[in-house]
């Protein structure tokens, strides 16, 4: 399945290996951030119609 | 017909863009890994570049965005300077992590192709400084809204920032046409039949690129969310200080 290479393996693997991770990383830093800023923001709602 | 700028309220904005965002996922998720697979696994070695050519269907895409992301910004901040428009300003904002990833994306790959193709990693070539130059202006504004407290200041002195980071952004884009002394070839793809890559290459690099975009939108619809909501806490815990 894995194609030939040849002797550019190490430079093309790389390439998406460092492509990859950094666009995963912007994916999960985006969806960890929109989780926490919308419970954080549920909570404050939540204690200000408490107060009210 | 509803007009564009009903959009500018961030209730209708998050509702709106709440509907459309898992078809947005879905249409990325597909272009994405099929455009990557497609153009890995199934297109042949160039006859000069060998199997590096495959670093193209990353490599295109990212600097494609790269430039195009600044621009979206460049048109909220514009948006936001003019109307004063929140959503607009909170969008620009979150569209800028996404350009500086796709920045340094485009600089690694472009890097680890060059090494084996023009024997050097790096060269002060007229594209490639324009584009290290568009990846500081990307930090500079990322720190400017972290850096000032006030919403509106920020937006208005980050919009300043983009229209400035704009002639790089421009530049990235046609500096290999304004000095044609440097390392870097012309634009790879073209709409030119004479001009573009074999169509073994282009059909997967154009699922790649529609991959990136829809990649993109899916991002900013999350994170302006995410900014409109930050926002509103801010706001609220504000007058609960005051309170």
């Amino acid at each position: 399945m894995m194609p030939d290479l040849g002797k550019y393996a190490a430079e093309v693997l790389s390439a998406y290996a460092v492509s990859l991770t950094l666009i995963f990383g912007i994916i999960w830093l985006s969806l960890a951030r929109a989780r926490r800023v919308k419970a954080e923001l549920a909570e404050v709602e939540a204690r200000r119609q408490k107060d009210a | 017909m509803a007009s564009f700028w009903e959009y500018a309220n961030p209730l209708k904005f998050m509702r709106t863009t709440e509907r459309i965002f898992p078809f947005v996922t879905w249409a990325a998720v597909v272009c994405f890994l099929g455009g990557l697979i497609w153009g890995f696994f199934f297109t042949p070695d160039d006859y000069r570049q060998g199997s590096t050519v495959k670093i193209f269907y990353i490599h295109v895409p990212s600097a494609m965005m790269a430039i195009n992301i600044w621009v979206m910004m460049l048109v909220t901040s514009l948006v936001w300077i003019v109307r004063r428009h929140h959503v607009s300003a909170l969008a620009a904002r979150a569209a800028a992590p996404v350009g500086a990833v796709m920045t340094l994306v485009a600089l690694f790959t472009g890097a680890i192709w060059g090494q084996p193709m023009w024997g050097t990693w790096w060269a002060w070539d007229p594209r490639l400084t324009s584009f290290l130059i568009l990846f500081l202006f990307y930090l500079g504004y990322m720190a400017l809204w972290a850096a000032i407290d006030d919403d509106d200041t920020a937006a208005d002195l980050t919009s300043v920032l983009c229209l400035v980071g704009s002639v790089f952004a421009l530049l990235s884009r046609y500096a290999v046409n304004f000095w044609n002394q440097g390392l870097h070839q012309a634009a790879s793809l073209s709409l030119d039949k004479e001009e573009n890559v074999a169509d073994v290459f282009w059909y997967p690099a154009l699922v790649c690129i529609a991959g990136f975009v829809l990649l993109f939108v899916a991002l900013v619809i999350i994170r302006t969310n995410t900014e409109i909501r930050a926002r509103r806490m801010r706001a609220l815990l504000a007058r609960e200080r005051q309170a």
